[in-house]
């Protein structure tokens, strides 16, 4: 029973955290980017449904989590004129409702098969949503969008939701149940089902489940949470865009659930929330974050495909054997390395990026509490020599780490292997 | 006695070339037979047939006396149908333990609940640590099923194959790719898994057929060209020109 104990434990601190953080980071920008990151976890946790636990790569999953926002702010829009009774923290249901039955719509007929062909239809139905957003603008408000005021709904009991902090508990208290309802679906027959229609779906049908059926419901439950993540998503803006539904929208949620990993059922978590923060902190710092983000997206998939979590889980069996210690000297000399190739990358791109966008006559550029001149040489021989020098150290390097890595390990290869 | 199995007048082609040329069968219910015959005679096309991943050019099956061309192979399954497959078929990333409750699931009236906790599915998990036992991978329970080494993913096979409670039960090569010792183990566990049901199995080694089946029929050229006790079978002339005389060569 010690696992079950632990995995509880994992849930009692996560639900601790999410109270405490607005007492720590009480500003409201940081409450702000809380938020996002509540929203985040659910729609990365609903993608990770189809993709991790039943093996179908979807590339418009946006869909479910802008329609679910789209119904959900009409539906705050009617409340709010009076035409009806709706508290407010039941608004995200209606998304997920609405998520559930586009779901439902879209899934009878794309989830026959998985692989290439579940993965063009969803990018087609993503391209046709987003099309039909700017088409029928009664329904989506066009480029502006539709608005709405969450203080025009009822009270809950007496709380009003006024001001950030509600809001926040409101938000995260949606995120920790849809994320334990989530979890719980995962350990269901059909919910294992999904596994095995993700390991062998031949196989599948020949001990009594259709496979087209497992898949389905899977995709209704992930456009059912997604639909909750497009709900909360339209009670914390107040707004939802033509940007909810795009193919942007389901490229950031594939990004959050590959960068965290797709193995693990926290992957997307780690995802959403890593995600988060380089949107929100980093484009505090430069114009071109998203394009750092695409990097990590890249080196992720190339040099750590099972993701943050995977290299987290990577390093348990050797931390429980007490031996964490013997990679620090290794880890070192090669992140140094890496550290240098990355300034330098990060140097180039910034010059690079301030060549394309300066006014005329400007020729310094601040970087790293630093100026640098563009027009001379210098700057550029020093960013590129860091960048080339640190890359090949960072490989020579390489073997030494691996090296140790091994030896560190308690089952040698067999912790590599999922 | 019923038919468990019944095949009339079965044909298959893909394009131009016919590979099932009209075949006649009945196996009775409890009966173990054998199908054997010579590389190429069709016998995977056959066990495609009866199992339904693939669909007939003409021609019944019949299940246990109803008709069940061309149905879905979880509709077949449902019916009391199970088989193993040649090319090991499991589910890889998850543990053995899982592998086999994933056999157990639809059985036990479980279907597409998303309200049960699996951990708390008392019959189904009791059932499946039974089947463990049986084909002696309970030590193996918690590995994820991908590691297992050959024999032991063949035996997994077969337990998801008995999970379900089947009471016809079709085995595809269950011996292939094992030595010796291997093979006269799985043929003690397929005899013990299948006392009082029906078994359809293709083999191609001769010690299990002869040791395990009550009836062989022979396949060559996509027709059954002798169907019998093993040893009328051993005697059959036309037999032994067609196959058996071919493994001695």
């Amino acid at each position: 029973m010690s696992g079950f104990a632990r995995r509880n434990a994992i849930w009692w601190a996560a639900l601790v955290l999410v109270v405490l953080l607005p007492q720590v980071a009480r500003s409201g920008a940081s409450i702000a980017v809380l938020d996002q990151m509540c929203i985040m976890v659910i729609f990365s946790l609903s993608y990770n449904m189809m993709l991790g636990q039943g093996g179908m790569l979807s590339f418009g999953h946006a869909v479910y989590y802008g329609l679910g926002g789209y119904v959900a702010i009409h539906f705050m829009k009617m409340a709010g004129g009076g035409a009806f009774f709706l508290p407010l923290p039941l608004v995200p249901l209606i998304g997920g409702i609405a998520g559930l039955a586009f779901g439902l719509v879209f899934g009878s007929f794309s989830t026959n098969r998985a692989g290439t062909v579940f993965a063009m239809i969803s990018l087609g139905i993503g391209e046709l949503i987003a099309a039909s957003s700017l088409i029928f603008v009664k329904f989506s408000g066009g480029e502006e969008g539709i608005t709405a005021d969450r203080t025009g709904l009822t009270s809950f009991f007496g709380i009003h939701f006024r001001g950030e902090v509600p809001v926040y508990y409101l938000i995260a208290g949606w995120m920790m149940l849809s994320a334990w309802l989530m979890y719980r679906f995962s350990r269901t027959p059909v919910g294992r089902m999904a596994n095995a229609v993700r390991d062998n779906p031949e196989r599948v049908e020949f001990v009594g489940y259709s496979q087209k059926q497992i898949r389905l419901i899977t995709f209704m439950a992930a456009g059912f949470f997604a639909g909750i993540a497009g709900g909360l998503f339209a009670l914390n803006y107040e707004i939802v865009t033509e940007e909810a539904v795009n193919l942007t929208t389901s490229g950031v949620v594939l990004l959050q659930a590959f960068i965290g990993g797709v193995g693990f059922f926290a992957g997307p978590v780690i995802g959403a929330v890593v995600y988060t923060l380089l949107q929100t902190l980093l484009s505090n710092y430069t114009e071109i974050w998203a394009f750092y983000v695409g990097l990590i997206f890249v080196a992720t998939v190339m040099y750590a495909p099972t993701g943050l979590t995977g290299l987290i889980m990577m390093h348990l069996p050797i931390a429980r054997a007490g031996r964490l210690r013997s990679l620090a000297l290794p880890y070192l000399r090669i992140g140094l390395p890496a550290l240098a190739c990355a300034l330098g990358v990060i140097g180039l791109l910034e010059l690079l990026h301030f060549l394309s966008v300066r006014a005329t006559g400007q020729a310094v550029k601040r970087l790293f509490w630093m100026k640098f001149d563009v027009d001379q040489p210098l700057p550029w021989i020093v960013f590129a020599a860091l960048a080339l020098g640190g890359f090949l150290v960072a490989r020579r390097m390489a073997p030494r780490l691996a090296a140790a890595w091994a030896a560190a390990n308690p089952h040698a290869q067999g912790a590599r292997a999922r | 006695m019923t038919a468990a199995i019944e095949l009339v007048d079965l044909r298959k082609s893909f394009g131009p070339t016919a590979v099932i040329r009209g075949v006649n069968l009945t196996v009775g219910e409890g009966e173990r037979h054998a199908i054997i015959g010579p590389n190429g005679a069709g016998k995977s096309t056959l066990y495609n047939l009866i199992t339904a991943k693939y669909a007939p050019s003409s021609g019944r099956i019949r299940l246990r006396g109803q008709d069940v061309t061309s149905r879905k192979p979880y509709e077949i399954n449902r019916m009391g149908l199970a088989r193993s497959f040649q090319v090991t078929n499991i589910f890889p990333r998850m543990s053995v333990f899982e592998n086999v409750r994933c056999g157990t699931l639809w059985s036990m009236n479980y279907r597409y609940s998303f309200w049960h906790d699996v951990d708390h599915l008392e019959d189904a998990n009791a059932r499946s640590r039974q089947i463990l036992q049986d084909i002696g991978l309970a030590a193996r329970a918690d590995v994820p099923a991908g590691v297992l080494s050959y024999a032991e993913q063949r035996a997994l096979e077969i337990g998801i194959t008995i999970a379900g409670g089947a009471e016809v039960i079709l085995l595809d090569e269950p011996t292939a790719g094992m030595n010796r010792a291997e093979t006269s183990q799985t043929v003690e566990l397929v005899r013990r898994i299948t006392e009082g049901r029906t078994l359809v199995m293709v083999e191609h080694d001769m010690s299990v057929v002869f040791g395990l089946a009550d009836r062989i029929s022979v396949l060559v050229y996509g027709e059954i060209i002798a169907s019998g006790p093993p040893d009328e079978i051993r005697g059959n002339p036309a037999v032994r020109e067609a196959y058996l005389g071919e493994e001695s060569a």
